[in-house]
Parts: structure tokens; sequence; C-alpha cells
């Protein structure tokens, strides 16, 4: 236990004094865009690993918050007032979205969803007068609370972490919650559930709220970030990607999704100014993970570490696997 | 203008069939969510197309060795992944998304960025007067293929032994391999099958559609469309699917342009949220 | 052909190159820094190639030395994604600190930049046609030696009602704002000379077929289509497919010579209007040709002679600046002073948005000698992006939107 508070406090450390350890400005905020797109991964696994449910369309709601931002912004509101009402859009989203997607589970609900997540791209594609068209919003001030200026790059870094800190705390205390538990009960035995007198339909319809306010931060942290939005934030690609970031780290764990979405940023804003062919490196990571840890990374990584040294490393914080997987050997 | 609508639904439809017949097989009867499909269309398309382009073959025996070589493809990737991946379907979208970035990445290398544009065989070139409309004669041909496409899958899991195990392995996985059917290979004859047909679209539609890059992650959703609005493992579902969607996507472009983003995903909403197993596919298990 | 970035940026020849010319000791200290933002990967990627090949052609034809300086390229691959493009230009300025900005393609990914390059003053030669960038809303740090999206398309409706004779025209576009502001062009200078534009069409991104669209192609003569990347070669042969045989315009993207190869037969007869025309017969463009044949075995377009005539306009500014590139207001003040006879487009100067003035060329596709090339049919000379209004009356107008200029009864 004591090991694992240890690698825990490093990392937290580590994490704080990025901006001191990497080279520049444009490091620092590739390291803010893995913590956002960590928090996203976070968000789209909440209903994967621990609800059973493949969202194709999150991405729909990520860009509902940011654009929700991006406009109020425009339209002069003031920072908090923006960013409440667009987390306040966002979750009414995600209400429709839950409401719509749970009537079933399965591939019906990753079609429901990436349906969904179209209708929200072609409708920042079509409603000109609102989102700008593929031309998209620029949004020129990031937030300064208490005076800090976070266009400073490593200032908007510290923010984020923060942020992010906070999400992956709470992000923990719920899925450890007897309410987490009953989720992943929804997930392995839902009639055994519903046999108990679980309400499953609440359960999966809370956990979807949950999932849409961490995109929705996520959202407006990437507006601010990028400080632009246009309709490709929307688009089924930009759906998958946080699916594939929480699968390839791991799906159902803390950790995985987190190392999953650094995994996909550094491959995509680093790896790609020395090697052209990197879509070919992203994809041949996906293969080569699946083919020796077809669990993610995180998880598949512990498996051969226990293997090798024959004593119990900390566990994944969260017991990985699903109802799907053989348990290790 | 609306017979050539109504005609062209019919063509566009085919299309659609040949692309979503293998993925729909493959998903009802292996549970794989192949999201390599529309890879596999693309690169049936670039083969063929350059079969012709650049050794002049002809048309259609281009297309049997597109497709063949798509099908070998297709064996490949279950015999050495997938096959590892039984019934992990997080795996599996992983596995299988990563293989269509690197394929769509692998012909940008191999063909560039600039499009391919394939000839029509010069016996269907040109166009035919019927129904009073004036309409190219290949796309009528497409309709044609793709009713004998279906005509021989029809027949072949309809009457051949083959069919029949496919058809068991669907109804109940679990019970075929009791009865002693072998579904290891069952499931790679089915892949390269759904692969092969892939493949083979890819070269029909290469005359319509042209090859470019991004062709495969425009093509990808409409099976997926086609299959949800179906159901999966159903062969007449596939077909009906591709009709309709054929049907809504050349009306509603023409009829509602404001929504022409999302024409294909709102009846596919309303279809989920009423019937979320498809228009002919059975409750999900 | 797959490299390291790294150890292309000017190679061993480039110093070789530079050490045998006559030039100035700062040179060999610290060379120029040129970024490229390219679509190399994603559905633009036929554009974003060419570019790379026009920029990287011109480049190695100078040794990687322009006006004695010696030039580092370094290449950041957008994949035709606006967050990508943010994020790449924040590598090529924060980390690899390049003294220009070459690219990008698309508005889309432009816009994603465009504060980004005014708020750290990065002189940026970019590409993306969108109008208001050197309009209504002016980006002081950007230089644009293609045209706005609309400029081609002005003189392609001047030319269709007065030369082809048209009178009702039905355009066809897509659905985003290249296509608006094209198509809105088009119809604002067809209708001032009379023409009549019967009904505009948009398809969706990514249409895979246009058959619903040509479907309804009927009452008029002629047709006005301005798609981009793969979608000309698409739309021009299904058009064909149905026997629709009504004159066809287009913009500098419908008709782009790096299309020429990929067309077949049925684009035969397509009439377009574009800033670059592979038959000019000037002496750079047959050099700016052979370069392209030689290096890459490719036939050149509107974007490889956009990024290989950056060179010659980096090459010019480098040469009154004396190399001294740290005052970005400087170098973009340079920029737009160059003037330049002998390029591949011909002669061109900038007007004071950074935006080019130079020849616009409608040509026709036709079969010479078994392939299809763009025959010149006129040159429209000294055109700017406000042809044919004066400045102030063209700034008067709204900006071309899907609903402007709106179509109209036309006369019967």
């Amino acid at each position: 236990m004591t090991a694992r508070r240890a690698l825990i406090g490093l990392a937290a450390v580590l994490l704080v004094a990025l901006p001191l350890w990497v080279p520049g400005n444009y490091d620092i905020s590739v390291g803010s865009e893995i913590l956002i797109y960590a928090i996203f991964a976070l968000s789209v696994d909440l209903l994967i690993g621990f609800a059973g449910l493949v969202s194709l369309g999150h991405a729909g709601l990520f860009s509902l918050a940011g654009y929700t931002l991006a406009v109020c912004l425009g339209a002069g509101f003031g920072q908090p007032a923006a960013i409440a009402l667009a987390l306040a859009v966002a979750l009414a989203g995600t209400a429709v979205f839950a409401a719509l997607s749970l009537r079933t589970t399965g591939v019906g609900f990753i079609m429901i969803t990436l349906a969904l997540g179209q209708i929200m791209w072609g409708l920042a594609y079509r409603w000109v007068g609102l989102t700008g068209g593929d031309n998209g919003i620029s949004v020129s001030a990031r937030p300064a609370p208490f005076g800090i200026s976070l266009a400073v790059p490593s200032h908007f870094y510290e923010a984020t972490l923060i942020v992010f800190a906070g999400a992956v705390f709470a992000y923990r205390v719920f899925v450890e919650s007897p309410f987490g538990a009953s989720l992943r009960g929804t997930r392995d035995q839902p009639r055994r559930m519903t046999a108990l007198g679980y309400n499953v339909w609440m359960i999966r319809f809370s956990a979807f709220m949950v999932s849409g306010l961490l995109a929705a931060i996520a959202g407006i942290l990437f507006v601010f970030r990028a400080e632009f939005i246009s309709p490709p934030t929307a688009a089924l690609t930009a759906s998958a990607e946080p699916v594939l970031m929480a699968i390839s780290g791991g799906s159902g764990t803390i950790l995985g999704p987190i190392v999953g979405a650094a995994l996909v940023e550094l491959v995509k804003n680093v790896a790609s100014a020395y090697i052209s062919r990197w879509n070919m490196l992203l994809g041949g990571t996906f293969v080569v993970i699946v083919m020796f840890m077809p669990e993610g990374l995180v998880p598949g990584t512990m498996r051969l570490l226990r293997r090798r040294f024959g004593a119990r490393p900390p566990a994944p914080v969260v017991a990985a696997g699903t109802a799907e997987r053989k348990p290790p050997p | 203008m609306w017979t050539i609508l109504a005609i062209n639904s019919v063509t566009f439809g085919g299309l659609l069939f040949l692309l979503s017949a293998g993925f729909s097989l493959i998903f009802g009867l292996m549970r794989v969510p192949n999201l390599t499909h529309g890879s596999m269309f693309m690169l049936g398309g670039y083969i063929g197309g350059s079969l012709i382009a650049s050794w002049h073959l002809p048309f259609w025996l281009a297309a049997l060795v597109a497709a063949a070589a798509v099908a070998a493809f297709g064996g490949v990737m279950e015999r050495f992944l997938l096959r590892r991946l039984a019934g992990s379907v997080l795996a599996q979208v992983l596995v299988t998304l990563g293989v269509a970035f690197m394929v769509s990445d692998f012909s940008l290398m191999v063909w560039g960025g600039d499009p391919l544009s394939v000839d029509a065989p010069r016996a269907l070139a040109g166009g035919t007067r019927a129904l009073g409309v004036f309409f190219p004669t290949y796309r009528i041909a497409v309709i044609l293929i793709a009713v004998a496409v279906a005509a021989i899958l029809w027949a072949m899991l309809d009457r051949t032994r083959l069919g029949a195990m496919i058809r068991a392995g669907v109804d109940d996985p679990e019970m075929a391999r009791v009865v002693g059917i072998r579904v290891s290979r069952l499931f790679t004859i089915v892949f390269c099958l759904g692969a092969g047909l892939a493949g083979f679209g890819g070269v029909m539609g290469a005359p319509i559609l042209s090859v470019y890059p991004g062709l495969d992650f425009a093509m990808l959703p409409l099976a997926l469309v086609v299959v949800i609005l179906g159901g999966a493992g159903s062969l007449p579902g596939s077909l009906v699917g591709s009709i309709v969607i054929g049907f809504i996507y050349n009306f509603g472009l023409v009829m509602v342009p404001q929504l022409a983003y999302f024409i294909l995903f709102l009846p596919m909403v309303l279809v989920l949220v009423l019937r979320p197993q498809g228009l002919f596919g059975r409750a999900a298990p | 052909m797959p490299f390291n970035r790294r150890q292309f940026l000017s190679g061993a020849a480039a110093v070789a190159g530079a050490a045998a010319m006559p030039m100035p000791a700062i040179a060999a200290s610290k060379p120029v820094k040129i970024g490229l933002l390219a679509d190399l990967s994603g559905p633009l990627a036929e554009g974003g190639i060419q570019m790379k090949q026009g920029l990287t052609a011109y480049l190695k034809s100078k040794n990687f030395t322009l006006s004695g300086y010696r030039i580092d390229l370094v290449i950041g691959d957008t994949g035709s994604s606006p967050a990508q493009a943010k994020n790449k230009i924040q590598e090529l300025v924060e980390r690899d600190h390049v003294d220009f900005i070459v690219g990008p393609l698309a508005a889309f990914e432009m816009f994603a930049v465009n504060a980004y390059v005014i708020q750290h003053k990065v002189p940026t030669l970019c590409l993306a046609g969108a109008d208001n960038l050197t309009q209504r809303a002016p980006n002081p740090y950007l230089v644009r030696d293609s045209a706005t999206s609309s400029q081609a398309m002005h003189v392609m409706g001047d030319y269709a009602a007065r030369k082809l004779g048209l009178k009702r025209v039905i355009t066809i576009d897509s659905d985003f704002a290249f296509g608006y502001e094209q198509e809105g062009g088009f119809q604002q200078v067809f209708q001032l000379r009379g023409g009549c534009v019967v009904k505009k069409l948009w398809s969706p991104l990514g249409t895979v077929d246009f058959t619903p669209y040509l479907a309804q192609i009927r009452d008029c003569d002629g047709v006005c289509q301005g798609y981009a990347g793969a979608a000309p070669v698409q739309f021009m042969k299904q058009y064909a497919q149905f026997g629709l045989k009504l004159p066809v315009c287009g913009g500098e993207t419908a008709g782009d010579d790096a299309l020429l190869p990929h067309f077949g037969d049925y684009a035969i007869g397509m009439i377009s209007a574009c800033p670059y025309t592979i038959g000019y017969p000037g002496e750079a463009n047959k050099t700016f040709i052979a370069l392209m044949k030689k290096y890459f075995d490719s036939v050149p377009g509107f974007y490889a002679a956009g990024t290989y005539m950056d060179g010659m306009v980096i090459e010019a500014a480098l040469k009154s600046l004396h190399g001294d590139v740290s005052d970005p207001a400087r170098t973009v003040k340079a920029l737009r002073a160059v003037k330049l006879e002998h390029t591949p487009r011909g002669p061109f100067s900038f007007d004071h948005f950074g935006n080019a003035v130079g020849n616009i060329y409608v040509r026709r596709i036709e079969k010479v000698g078994g392939k299809l090339t763009n025959v010149t049919l006129e040159t429209y000379k000294n055109i700017s992006q406000f042809w044919p209004y004066p400045e102030a009356t063209y700034l008067k107008q709204p900006a071309y939107s899907r609903s402007w200029p709106p179509v109209t009864a036309c006369k019967a």
C-alpha cells in the first residue's frame, strides 16, 4: 500500500512540475491537451467500463458544451455565466441523449449514440447563424481566475491540472461508492439487479448524466485551450477517439483511460513531427496492444508485472474486467 | 426527375447491399463489429482500379481478383487478430479501427492522395432510355449485379451445408459448436466472404464513386446504418435496409435539402427508439 | 516518400550549395525557418501533398538557399483537421521557432489558426481562400499569392455571361463556406452582366453519389460547380453518365490542373477560372512544371503553384530585408511589397490586405496529343479580389453566404 502511495505521490509531483521539466511552451500545451482528453476518455469509460455501454456520440456532448461556451462568450456573457450555461445546456443535451439511447443496450446503444452524435455534427455545420458553419467560432479570452491570466501556457496547464485532479478524485469516489457497485451490477447482471428491486434504467441514466458532465467539462477546457471550435469537434472520429483511448489504456480502470489519452495525444502531437506515417503508427499501436494486452495497457502491464515478480504489485484502482473478459490466469 | 431518383435509389441501394451484406453476416454470425469494412470497400476499389488502369485487366476479372485479394486480407485479419479476441467486443473495436487507420494510411502511401477514376466496362458505358428517362447503363447493371449476388448468397445460405452451418451459427453459436460444427473454420470462411463482398462492392462502386482517400470512412457509417435498419445477420434485412436507405438518401436530399447533413441519421434514431432490434432483426441476445 | 522531418530540414546538399554562393556572414550562422502547414493525411491529402511538393521543389531547385540565406523547412501535418492545424502551428512556432508559415490549405483550418497567427505575429502565406481574411476581418500577418474563394469566380461569372452567352445557370457546390463564397462570387458578377442564377444546390461534404442533385438540373442553359479535392472527378463523371450536355463552368479547384491525369474524357469541355494555369507560356512556369516532373513525377496544379510561388515571395522579401526577419511587422510589409514578373502564374503583386492581384485564366479542358490539358481561352489581367468593383463599393456589399446573393425570379 505504501508503494502505491509513493507512486501516486511521485506522479502528482511530476504532473504539477511538468512545466519545469518539459522543453517549452508547446510541450506544456500538449500536456494540457492530454489532461483534457483524459477527462473526456474517463467520461466515456464511465459508461463503457462500468455500465457496459459503448457510446459513439460523446463528441456531440463535448462540442455542445464547447459551442455553448463559445456562443455565450461571443454574445458578451461573462466567463462564469458562460461556463455555467455551457454546463447546463450540455446536461440538458445529455438527458435527451440518455433518454433516447437507454431504450436499448449493446449494439443498439452504440448506434443510437452514433446517430445522435452525427445529428449534432450536422447541426454544427448547418446552423451557420449560430455556429459559424465550418469556419467555426474563435474565442479570444481565456478566463483569469483570481487575477491569474490563463493565457500563459503554464498557468493554463496548472488550472487544467486542478480540474483534472478534482475530476479524477470525484470519479474515484463515484465508482467506488455503493452506487458505482450497483452500476457494475447493471452491467454484469441486469436481470438480477431488476429482480433485487434496483431501477436499472435510473442507475444507467444517472451514470450517463455524470458522464455527460465530465464530457462537458472536457469540452469547455478544450475550447479555452484551442480558443476555437468547429464542426469536426463533433464528428464521428472525434467520438471514436476517447473510446479508443479508454480501451487501449484499459477500460474499467481509472488509470487506463488516462494512459490511453496520453498515448494517442503523444502520437498525434509529438511522434507526428518525426514520422510522416503517424496514422500507421497509431493504428499499429492499437493492433499491438490488442495482440499482447487485449485488456488494455494498464491492466495488461499489471498482469505481466504480476507474472514476472510473483508478488502482488499495486492492483488497479478499481478491479478491471468486464463480463465478457476472462479472468487472468 | 422522380423516375431518375427512384431508379437511382435502387442502384444506390444495390451498392449499399454489396457493402453491408458482408458486414451483416460477420456481425450476425461472429458478433464482430467489423469497423474495417469501409476500408475493405476502398481497398477493393483501389486494387481493382489499379488492375484496370495499369495492368489493363478486363473489368470483371479485375473485380474478382480484387475481391479475392481483399478476402485474403480479411482471412489474415481473422486468423491472426480477431480469432484471439472472440467475445471481447472492446478489443475487437480497437483492433478493427486500428487496422482501418493503417489501411487508410497505407492507401495514401501507395496510391497517393489523387482520386482514382475507373471506367465502366465498355459494353455498359453510355446510357439507356428506360421509363421515359435517360439513365446510365452501368447503374442499371449494378442493380442486376446486386440482385445476382443476393440470389447467390440466399441460395448459399438456404441450400448448402455451409449455409446451414452459418444459419445455425447465427441462431445459436453454443449449440452449433455442440453439434460439431467447426465454428472456427466457419468464422474464417464467413469473414473472408464478407471482406470479399466489400472488396467486390468497392470495384463495382468505383466507376460511379471513384476511389479517393476518405472513401473508407464515408462508407462505414452507411454500412452501419443499413445493418441497424435491417437488423444484423439477416440477408433480407440488409437488402431491404439498403434499398430503404437508397430511397431516403435520394428523395430526402431533394425534398428536405436543409436536413442533408443528417438525412440518414434521423430515421435511424426513429427506428432504434421504436424498434431497437432493427426492422428485421430479432431481439438482441 | 517517408522521411524523418528533423533530418529533412536542409540537408548536406543545401550547405554545400550555399557555400558556393556569395552570401552575407549571417546566413551561415542562423538559417531562416519556414514551417509548412499542409494536409498530408485525411480527405484533403491530394492538395496537401501538392503543397509539400510545390514548396519543396522550389527550395530544392535553389539548394535550400534563397537570396543567399540558408533555409530550413519544417513540415507539420494538419491531418485535414482544424484542431490538429492549431496544435501543429503551435509546434512550428513555439518549438521550431519558424520565421514564416506557409499554409494551411483549407479555410476551416485557417480560421482555427487565425487568432493565433495574429496573437503571435507570424507572417503567414496561406492558400485558404476565405474572403474575409483579406477583406472585412483582415489578418495583418497574412499574405495570399493565390486568390480569395470568390476572386476567380467573379471572372468566371463575367466570362459565362459575356463570352459563353449563358442566361440561366444552376450552381452546385459543397455545403460549406468555400462553396458559398465561390458561388456567391459567380452569381454576383454573372447577374451584373445580365445572367440569372435559377437555383443553387448544396451537397453535404463527403457526398458520394450526386444523382439527387443531377436530377434537379433542368430549365437552365449551364451549370456552375465549385467542388474541391476528389469531388470534381466524381461530379463530372456522374454528370456525363446521366447524359447531361449543358456547359459546365467552375472555379480554381474544380478544374485544377493536378486533377487532369485523373479526369476521363467526360471532363472535356469543362471551363474553369483559376489564378494559375498549366498552359501559361512563361519560362518560369515551364521550369516549375519540369521540376515537379523531375522531383515528384507529378503534374502540378493550383496548390503546388501556390506554395512554389510562396517560396519566390519569401525569396524576394528576404532580399529586401537583407535576411533580417526578426520584426514580424517589417517582414509582412516586405512580403506584401513583393512584386514579381516571372512566376508560374505570371506577373502579380499584393494589395494592401496582402491578397494577390494578378492574372486569372479562363481555360477549357481539351484533349491534346492524347492527354487532357487546360487550354487557355482568355486571360483576365490584373484582377484584384474586388474586381469588377472598386474596393469601397465591394466592401459595402454583404459577405457572400449561403443566402447571399439571394436567388430571385428570373426574367423569362
